[in-house]
């Protein structure tokens, strides 16, 4: 934008630039705002992953993570996330061209992924209560089941607004508020495959090396 | 398209060699490893947040990326400050004999 003054006559019109910066949408600041709270929830995880960095050698004599932790498991466990990441992708891009039935093939085959991700992440806890590797047995396995929990829960919640997401898509269209939502959740889901980074770089690959 | 199919590949490669380097005990030592993890799994964080999130100076009036580096700032205080804390609060502390700590109030 910029403003000509009305100059005195006989001099030029001085013009100055009022605003340089690029615009989302008028008054729209939900993205930034969601961005935001995902910054804070990053300072939870990040005090988390800070107890885990402090008690994750405290076995009590009990069992320690090359005990426990299922390398391969948690490298499909790692694709599946991935490719959820990228199906959410390419949902975005059907929604930038008003693809609806489009979209909602993409979100559900992100939900499958994200439903895989879980279902072996339960049956990965279930493996390890059942070996007696329960969150009370030492701070190294309660620090774990804290933080990879959390993230599971995070994962979770984002299953259930990613249907809601699609019944509203279906019953309303892509509106305004639809894409929004989309973005927003779009932002939370790539972020928690962040997470998930150093999830099984400093949890599991590193608590199985010496 | 584009930059979501490059972010998987490279997502693929920097996940891929982790494991490997740990699964198939490649280096030297264990500290090495470690230090190989660490860093495939930055480089890797920086790809999800330029390619699948499209971290740029420009969105939001450069607001994204301020907000993102805060928070980085803090991550880094919390992290490093909670280790080195408590590693030197427990080298710092008296050893106890496990009768010692049932007894404790």
């Amino acid at each position: 934008m910029q403003a000509a003054h009305d100059a005195p006559l006989g001099e030029k019109p001085v013009f100055y630039v009022t605003d340089g910066h690029e615009h989302v949408h008028s008054g729209d600041s939900t993205a930034l705002g969601f961005w935001v709270y995902l910054m804070s929830d990053c300072l939870i995880f990040a005090v988390l992953f800070a107890t885990y960095g402090v008690l994750g050698r405290n076995f009590a004599a009990g069992p320690t993570p090359a005990d426990l932790f299922d390398l391969p498991l948690v490298a499909i466990n790692t694709a599946m996330l991935l490719f959820s990441s990228i199906t959410y992708g390419f949902a975005m891009l059907a929604m930038e061209k008003g693809k609806q039935s489009s979209v909602l093939l993409w979100l559900g085959i992100t939900g499958l992924f994200g439903a895989a991700f879980i279902g072996i992440e339960l049956y990965e806890f279930s493996h390890l209560i059942h070996l007696g590797a329960t969150p009370q047995r030492s701070a190294f396995l309660s620090s774990f089941f804290a933080l990879v929990g959390t993230h599971g829960l995070h994962v979770t919640v984002g299953i259930i607004w990613l249907i809601t997401l699609m019944v509203q898509v279906r019953r309303r269209g892509l509106g305004v508020e639809s894409r929004r939502r989309l973005l927003c959740l779009s932002m939370f889901w790539h972020f928690l495959d962040v997470i998930w980074i150093g999830v099984f770089s400093f949890v599991y690959l590193m608590g199985v090396l010496q | 398209m584009k930059s979501y199919v490059t972010g998987f590949v490279l997502s693929v490669i920097l996940t891929a060699i982790p494991f490997w380097l740990v699964m198939g005990d490649v280096l030297s030592t264990p500290r090495a490893t470690a230090m190989a993890v660490m860093v495939f799994g930055a480089i890797q964080i920086v790809v999800h947040m330029v390619y699948f999130l499209h971290m740029n100076t420009k969105a939001e009036g450069g607001w994204t990326m301020l907000a993102l580096i805060f928070t980085v700032v803090f991550v880094v205080i919390t992290l490093s400050g909670s280790l080195w804390v408590m590693y030197h609060l427990n080298a710092n502390m008296m050893p106890m004999t496990p009768h010692d700590m049932r007894n404790m109030p």
